[in-house]
């Protein structure tokens, strides 16, 4: 596709609703469109690849159940899911559970079209196939014993919640996945989601807490790199890493990181192109873990060479008093040739960057705050 | 009987007062998703409890029995509760 057909358009979840920034080719102008689903808690929304079409969104309110909104024609209607993701009844002797909200929203692989699959708040993994109409429960990690230790109790998860996130596909197999879970570790499996293992290996876990144990295990936001399938990024409570399949020990990468910095965050992001280029945004998490922009100087960081060494990029962001951070699904990468950044502020402002980081500019502003942004391109 | 709906879930009947049938509250509820499919996830999860902010009253009583009998003449009111900011 020419740059000049290319629509950017960026998909931004908050605690209040939903909106879809639409660019120009040159991504220079944006126009709004929105609010959707005003009022209502979208913790995610996708637009399949695959069809280029179907969009999903996340949803809840502060008093109603947890659905699933799809639309075909770009938010212009919104039809919810007949079956939307909801647990089984109580087995193996656990207690039942009631999905609080779906998390994240996935896309299947490229050979199964209308396959999507969703990680919900508590830690449970849902799948769909017929495009996000109805949703079963996958029993395997949702009522497994061993797994419902390994969530551990709603105290041991996110202040929202425990969560399941970071469902990624291997995009050489439709059977090998991988999820991570808040808390509860990084598992993957090699037979299509009949059963998973826990790939924790060099993960650190707090001080004291046996690191052997996936319950003590916080991967924040798990990426997989598209020209490189065998390599994983992850920013984890516990730093940032890189594992190069098959090997299966991560290996800390945040190390580099300026030590007045730190090396934890929510999100991580991988280049379209460049197995060796990512990005991170970096948070406080000392003292009482404030999750602010360390000093008050948000900048998002960059390594070319796989996590050996990082480059600070903060031109055109605040340079003081700017206390926010990024959430774990509100910072992605488009595929353009020049690769643009996005990302959204739990203050409620969306910024990117037309150049890979080097400089940003502010999309939008006095936004509620924002969970998910995801960039993709409309007609 | 009729049924008042909460602001909340207006965006499933159109309209504040339904009309739904049952015995039971739990009959009215599935009556209502009849109607209106998926009102009824969005106030009852699917373990059968009814969630955390909403709230059903029957004859100025809460319900917190879904089995709980309704009469001819009786109305069901589906509030939802203060929360969030």
């Amino acid at each position: 596709m020419s740059a000049n057909h290319i629509h950017p358009a960026v998909l931004v979840a908050t605690r209040k609703g939903a909106w879809i920034f639409r660019g120009d080719a040159s991504r220079q102008h944006w126009r709004a469109d929105g609010p959707h689903f005003l009022g209502h808690i979208i913790n995610h929304m996708v637009l399949d690849p695959r069809d280029g079409r179907t969009l999903l969104a996340a949803a809840s309110t502060g008093h109603l159940g947890p659905t699933i909104f799809r639309s075909t024609d770009f938010g212009a209607s919104w039809k919810e899911a007949e079956r939307p993701p909801a647990f089984g009844p109580a087995v193996n002797g656990l207690e039942a559970r009631a999905v609080n909200h779906t998390f994240a929203l996935t896309p299947g692989h490229s050979a199964q079209p209308d396959v999507w699959f969703a990680g919900t708040s508590p830690q449970g993994l849902f799948r769909s196939d017929d495009g996000g109409r109805s949703w079963s429960p996958y029993s395997c990690i949702n009522d497994d014993p061993q797994y419902r230790k390994w969530f551990g109790t709603v105290q041991d998860g996110t202040p929202d919640g425990p969560k399941l996130h970071s469902i990624i596909i291997d995009p050489r197999d439709p059977d090998h996945l991988y999820f991570a879970m808040s808390g509860g570790g990084v598992h993957e499996s090699v037979d299509g989601g009949r059963h998973f293992a826990p790939l924790i290996e060099g993960l650190q876990v707090v001080e004291g807490f046996d690191a052997t144990d996936a319950s003590f295990h916080d991967p924040h936001c798990v990426r997989l790199c598209p020209s490189n399938p065998n390599r994983l990024y992850q920013q984890n409570h516990c730093g940032i890493y890189r594992l190069d399949r098959p090997a299966s020990r991560w290996q800390r990468i945040g190390v580099s990181m300026p030590a007045e910095v730190g090396d934890i965050g929510f999100p991580i992001v991988v280049h379209p192109r460049d197995d060796n280029t990512l990005w991170v945004f970096p948070m406080d998490g000392t003292d009482v873990w404030p999750r602010t922009s360390p000093g008050g100087r948000p900048a998002a960081y960059v390594s070319h060479n796989g996590g050996d060494s990082w480059v600070r990029l903060d031109r055109g962001l605040p340079g003081a008093q700017a206390w926010w951070t990024v959430k774990r699904q509100a910072m992605c990468a488009d595929a353009q040739d020049v690769v643009g950044l996005y990302f959204g502020t739990t203050s409620g402002e969306l910024w990117y960057s037309r150049d890979e980081g080097e400089s940003w500019a502010c999309m939008a502003q006095h936004l509620p705050e924002i969970y998910a942004v995801e960039v993709t391109e409309l007609p | 009987m009729r049924v008042l709906i909460p602001s909340a879930l207006r965006s499933y009947t159109g309209t504040d007062w339904v009309h739904a049938t049952g015995d039971t509250v739990a009959a009215v509820l599935v009556d209502l998703e009849r109607q209106y499919p998926g009102i009824r996830f969005r106030m009852i999860d699917e373990q059968g409890r009814i969630r955390r902010h909403i709230r059903l009253f029957r004859r100025q009583q809460m319900v917190f029995d879904l089995a709980a009998r309704l009469e001819d003449g009786d109305e069901l009111l589906i509030v939802q509760a203060l929360s969030g900011g």
